[in-house]
């Protein structure tokens, strides 16, 4: 299904849900978040967290900076 | 008067939580991670702001920063640089303490491009909501004792007035201001943004400001590690002369030897 992640159009062979999303993209960093149509998602609910087609999702971490 | 609360602690405390150095150190415009984690140890600092961004998922493998800052040593301070909304701003926070970032989060909402000023409005707002979630918000502001009485009355864990405009090194350009700020409000007072050097920070320190958060007058600078080391003592010594006590100035010499045993020719 296409998915728009990090604000690019992609197409998730195989995810179902946020679980195997984050296993797809080969997601390792130390910590990071995501949000899923502007809302934040628990990391204990990624396995429950059905993907559809169309949804929007942003992951996130930290970066050097601060305007 | 705000003059007992501070020197009533040997710490700054802020939330509850206590930190021996007053300065905080920022992340952005290192030439590399390496010089940002010497430049945070020579700086002495015990809390370090970090952005919050997309993780770029082509190069997720790429070193993150956080292999560079001890979280042990140092508080996360995560902060919602380029955020414009009151929506982007909540949102940002939210992901950064799922994250595992903490609690602390500098709230910063610009309101204008060109000064990098803060949209102080959104920034109330965002604040209200915010500490409302759980969070310690530390609010970049205008230095305006009525906002940062309102962003105290809201529940912020301290008040960050700008010295000056971000990456300006214009050091403080309103200190009444400041020192009004100072005495208004009963949480830290955190002068963010503007300061250029040393003397800046301890100008700021005699003050009698909480502490100082800065980023680009040490990572802009030609020594980075040098400047953090200047900026460590600089604020130290501005704190010490603050608590010190400093002589009144007057418009007439005050002669400092005693007038007996004068000789008489």
């Amino acid at each position: 299904m296409i998915l728009n992640i990090n604000g690019k159009d992609c197409e998730a062979k195989s995810s179902q849900n946020l679980e195997e999303l984050i296993l797809e993209l080969k997601i390792n960093a130390p910590h990071f978040a995501v949000a899923l149509n502007y809302q934040v998602i628990p990391k204990s609910q990624y396995k429950s967290t059905t993907l559809k087609e169309g949804d929007k999702i942003e992951i996130v971490h930290a970066v050097g900076g601060g305007i | 008067m705000n003059d007992e609360k501070n020197t009533q602690f040997k710490d700054l405390v802020i939330a509850e939580k206590k930190f021996q150095s007053r300065l905080i150190i920022g992340t952005g415009k290192y030439a590399d991670f390496e010089t940002m984690q010497k430049t945070h140890d020579l700086a002495g600092s015990e809390m370090v702001t970090v952005a919050v961004r997309r993780i770029e998922l082509d190069r997720s493998k790429e070193d993150s920063i956080l292999n560079f800052i001890d979280m042990n040593r140092y508080t996360l301070l995560p902060n919602t640089a380029g955020c414009y909304s009151v929506k982007e701003t909540v949102m940002t926070c939210q992901l950064a303490r799922e994250a595992g970032l903490g609690n602390f989060v500098k709230v910063e909402v610009i309101g204008d491009e060109k000064t990098l000023f803060p949209d102080n409005e959104a920034t109330l707002e965002a604040s209200k909501i915010l500490v409302k979630d759980g969070f310690h918000v530390l609010p970049y502001c205008i230095d305006d004792v009525v906002l940062c009485k309102k962003l105290e009355d809201v529940g912020c864990s301290a008040v960050m007035p700008l010295a000056a405009p971000i990456g300006s090194g214009l050091g403080i350009r309103n200190p009444f201001n400041i020192k009004l700020i100072q005495e208004a409000v009963s949480i830290p007072v955190i002068i963010d943004a503007g300061v250029g050097t040393a003397s800046d920070a301890a100008r700021c320190m005699e003050l009698g400001v909480d502490g100082i958060l800065m980023n680009t007058a040490i990572a802009g600078a030609k020594d980075p590690l040098k400047m953090a080391e200047a900026m460590k003592l600089g604020v130290e010594s501005g704190r010490l002369a603050y608590e010190a006590g400093r002589i009144p100035k007057k418009l007439y010499a005050s002669a400092s030897s005693p007038l007996d045993g004068l000789i008489d020719i």
